[in-house]
């Protein structure tokens, strides 16, 4: 078909949908050509990427200012690795239990603290993440070991084949993550995340829209924290081992930052972020001393001249919509 | 509307002794109101006189001390918003409320969300009837943005179009959440004259094309006469006067309220 016939928004979404296959390929072929280092570092960039997309449903998408979402990462790694170690649960069926465990905690603690506005609930977040991981160094029933923590968790395993080389998890990780990235865009193409939006922009006008904002605040919450479970088993079973100090305050900032340096509620943002913040300290390695500083000032300029993130979303038009339509199946 | 007329109409929307406190301050005290199937029927009174307070106790945002509201004869005291959107009353803020990173279009479309069904599973899943009820609903939108000459902005911010359109914009958000009533909290301010006088050429429209009934606070004298059928006087949180506009233009009370007392 000649390419004057294409009308405009259709051309630009066949470049979308070529350059998506041109992810996908570079992503295939990235671990036949790279060393293990290398294939390591980007299965840290996956996790990263898994957990910037769960603080981008209750951050980004519904404006809950959530400094404390390393609590349902860990809850997510903990829930893998005492079940795995003690029960001998394989570790991919823990996938799903995990996110189920860190959807029902998010569930049980952010119920009475939903209400809260802005900088409350910020704080109260950061309780919660900080009680979650004091609650793990003290080792509560002799399940988490302490600042030990749990170590021993197996491999993964499909059928005979085992996942245990790097390329296998980073194969595992950013299949995951193709996942959730279809996910969120359908989620927010959606009357969930239309809600979602509203309450983000207006919660008083949302609420006179129609909108039940505290069940769509808390299914934001439950969402995030099973998004995080699911980067926590993740991360349990790629390091065999966890303890309380993967799940610092420092974790949590981490995930803000990587939505805020992408742009709140921006798929392709949430992945410059967590490029930024998982790649950035592995090229600046040599100068290790230094880099935190060079990262402050980055983020200092960065609220000044690009307040909305690298990537804000861009609505209206020709959009992603279209894209994941015709990736669907197809419709009248 | 005739008097005859209106009192044979039923009542769709009942305030009985409402009465709401903030502290010390009685904003709404005991304070009747009937609003009439068909009719428009503004709320007046000077500054402070607790008007919005109605507002917000009717669509549910504050909770009375005292007293109840009645819709189409059902008691939504104290009822949550969005349950009350869901009875169909609709409302517009005094201070326009859009959401204003959203599009014209998607600001529009949220207002149709109480009359939506399709949840998690459907968005992840795209079923049959969730695509079907987002065609609909974007069809809907689209045609409510029409109406109210918003058509060719469908993909523009919000707050990207200018102040008479958002104030129209918020209206067709209102009425795309298929209300019986509709609550327009001073509709005309900031509004210059052809814009007031465009907005009270549509609301006699859907008045009469959607069988919808109207409550409004308004300032402006020339809407208030113009398009009522009903006028409430309110000074202090109560009534002091209610009748037709020509009956309450003249009357001594309300007159005392605007202008002060001359004793």
């Amino acid at each position: 078909m000649p390419g004057h016939c294409v009308p405009p928004h259709l051309a630009a979404s066949r470049q979308k949908a070529a350059g998506l296959l041109l992810v996908f390929a570079a992503l295939v072929v990235f671990p036949f050509f790279a060393g293990d280092y290398l294939v390591d570092v980007a299965f840290f960039f996956g996790i990263y990427v898994l957990l910037g997309l769960s603080l981008n449903i209750v951050l980004g998408e519904v404006g809950l200012y959530d400094l404390g979402h390393a609590g349902f990462y860990a809850i997510g790694a903990y829930t893998t690795a005492v079940l795995n170690t003690r029960f001998g649960i394989p570790v991919l069926v823990l996938l799903p239990v995990s996110a189920l465990a860190a959807g029902l905690f998010a569930f049980l603690v952010t119920s009475p603290i939903i209400h809260l506005r802005g900088d409350y609930l910020c704080i109260v977040t950061i309780g919660m993440g900080e009680i979650v991981r004091l609650a793990l160094i003290n080792n509560p029933l002799g399940l988490t070991g302490g600042p030990n923590g749990v170590y021993g968790i197996d491999s993964p395993t499909l059928g005979f084949l085992r996942l245990d080389s790097s390329a296998g998890s980073y194969a595992l990780i950013w299949v995951v993550v193709g996942l959730a990235v279809f996910a969120l865009f359908r989620l927010q193409r959606s009357r969930i995340g239309r809600a979602w939006n509203c309450i983000r922009e207006d919660e008083i006008a949302a609420q006179a829209t129609g909108i039940n904002v505290r069940a769509y605040k808390l299914l934001a919450f439950v969402l995030g924290a099973a998004l995080a479970g699911v980067a926590g088993n993740l991360y349990a079973v790629k390091l065999m081992v966890v303890s309380p100090e993967s799940f610092t305050f420092w974790e949590s900032c981490l995930m803000f930052s990587i939505v805020l340096i992408g742009g709140m509620g921006s798929v392709p943002g949430v992945i410059i972020g967590a490029a930024a913040i998982s790649l950035f300290p592995e090229i600046f390695r040599s100068f290790a001393s230094y880099r935190l500083v060079v990262f402050g000032v980055v983020m200092i300029l960065m609220m000044m001249f690009r307040p909305g993130g690298v990537w804000p979303r861009r609505r209206g038009g020709t959009e992603s919509r279209d894209l994941l339509l015709r990736l669907g199946r197809p419709r009248g | 509307m005739t008097a005859a007329a209106r009192k044979d109409a039923e009542i769709v929307l009942e305030t009985v002794r409402l009465t709401k406190a903030f502290g010390g301050l009685t904003a709404v005290d005991a304070l009747d109101l009937r609003v009439h199937r068909g009719e428009i029927s503004s709320l007046i009174g000077p500054n402070g006189a607790g008007k919005t307070t109605v507002f917000n106790v009717v669509t549910g945002i504050y909770r009375p001390e005292r007293g109840s509201v009645f819709f189409q004869g059902e008691n939504i005291t104290g009822r949550k918003p969005h349950r009350i959107v869901e009875r169909g009353i609709a409302r517009t803020f005094q201070n326009i409320r859009l959401f204003p990173n959203l599009t014209c279009l998607e600001n529009v479309m949220a207002g149709r969300h109480a009359r939506m069904r399709s949840g998690l599973a459907g968005a992840l899943f795209h079923p049959r009837t969730q695509v079907v009820e987002e065609r609909e609903t974007r069809r809907a939108a689209e045609e409510r943005l029409a109406q109210v000459g918003l058509g060719e902005s469908r993909n523009e911010l919000a707050r990207n179009i200018a102040y008479g359109r958002q104030r129209m914009l918020e209206i067709a958000r209102a009425l795309a959440t298929s209300p019986r009533l509709i609550v327009l909290d001073e509709p005309s301010s900031g509004l210059n004259p052809r814009e007031t006088e465009d907005l009270m050429v549509f609301i006699r429209k859907i008045i009469r094309d959607e069988r919808l009934t109207i409550l409004l606070i308004e300032h402006d004298m020339n809407v208030v006469m113009g398009i009522s059928d009903w006028v409430t006087v309110t000074d202090g949180g109560r009534k002091i006067a209610e009748g037709h506009p020509r009956q309450i233009y003249h009357d001594p009370r309300v007159i005392e309220a605007y202008l002060g007392g001359g004793t």
